[in-house]
């Protein structure tokens, strides 16, 4: 008996493999439909985060060049938009289960690459943007409900999905930067 | 003076074997319950880039895999150095997603059907032309959700 199970224990030993697999999730847009009439409603450009990453993997932001090490930081405050500045995205006023009336962002995130960019430095982009976000949401689920936002049920985590919603948009993509 | 006598031989007592196969059973069932056979072989290099944002792939029956990469050496001199697409075990070109992703649905029940996720394990080197183009052809597919596969880091050193 004990060489039968020692037998079968050691076939499952040599093919397990433990890996887990750990990723960014996202959401691609579906197709428009060409024969929809195109939603028109343009977006406020102050509203609109627009971060680009050229062929030499060169990071810019709103047409500048920055720091990847800077990305986060920049994001957090185009986010928060704490002075309220004119040329930071507008506030919302929505009512919200758990939050009740209050002032949300409208904030975009609208992030283009080129043909030539490195997919590892893409994901690192995305990477921070994503972080930046999070980072908002975990604060905001500490301050408001006193645990991480892991351990939030769903619809708390709803709530505070949609206080900082903040799409990151990847634009259609375009035929530039070849070779 | 008190002494210690001798009195024969002294066995030690031998450790009992009989709960052996029991251990053996539970260790057993254990492997046998967190085994997920490999289904395929990868035939790219696909080194994932790092992140620190990656969440952990909970439905693993869900999935389907996208490998994107160089072709492993043995296969350099048939399909050269060029990133290609591997879909289940074969090389394939952007054109098969579409059949590729019907097939994969096709395997799911119907409840599952809306939450199948494509996972995409690219080589941090590839460039984001083919990227673009795999993932046009996933919005064509209609499998909208989609995973970046990473590796889970706490701080992300950039090779650029």
């Amino acid at each position: 008996m004990a060489d039968i199970a020692f037998l079968l224990l050691i076939f499952f030993l040599a093919v397990t493999t433990l890996d887990t697999d750990t990723g960014l999730m996202r959401q691609l847009p579906a197709i428009p439909d060409p024969n929809m009439p195109q939603d028109v409603n343009k977006i406020n450009d102050r509203n609109i985060l627009e971060v680009k990453v050229n062929k030499d993997n060169l990071l810019l932001v709103e047409g500048e060049l920055t720091q990847f090490s800077q990305l986060r930081e920049i994001t957090h405050r185009f986010i928060v938009n704490a002075q309220n500045s004119p040329d930071m995205p507008e506030k919302e006023l929505v009512s919200l289960p758990y939050f009740g009336d209050v002032e949300v962002t409208k904030a975009v995130i609208s992030l283009q690459n080129d043909i030539g960019t490195k997919y590892g430095v893409y994901i690192a982009v995305q990477n921070e943007l994503i972080a930046a976000r999070n980072s908002l949401r975990e604060s905001l689920a500490v301050e408001t409900f006193g645990v991480p936002y892991d351990k939030l049920d769903e619809e708390k985590k709803g709530a505070v999905d949609d206080f900082y919603k903040v799409p990151i948009s990847e634009a259609e993509p375009k035929r530039i930067g070849e070779n | 003076m008190a002494r210690f006598v001798k009195t024969g031989e002294k066995q030690v007592a031998a450790i009992s074997t009989a709960s052996l196969p029991d251990i053996v059973f539970i260790t057993l069932f254990f492997f046998m319950a967190i085994t997920t056979l490999r289904e395929t072989d990868v035939l790219v290099t696909v080194r994932i880039p790092e992140a620190t944002e990656g969440k952990i792939l909970e439905k693993k029956s869900l999935a389907s895999f996208i490998y994107i990469g160089e072709p492993l050496e043995t296969f350099q001199t048939m399909y050269g150095t060029e990133p290609k697409i591997q879909l289940n075990d074969t090389f394939k070109e952007i054109v098969d997603i579409q059949d590729f992703i019907a097939q994969e649905r096709e395997q799911l029940n119907e409840a599952d059907k809306t939450k199948m996720l494509v996972v995409l394990k690219i080589d941090e080197n590839t460039k984001m032309g083919v990227v673009t183009d795999v993932k046009q052809a996933l919005r064509r597919a209609s499998a909208l959700k989609i995973m970046y596969a990473n590796v889970n880091v706490d701080k992300i050193t950039l090779h650029q």
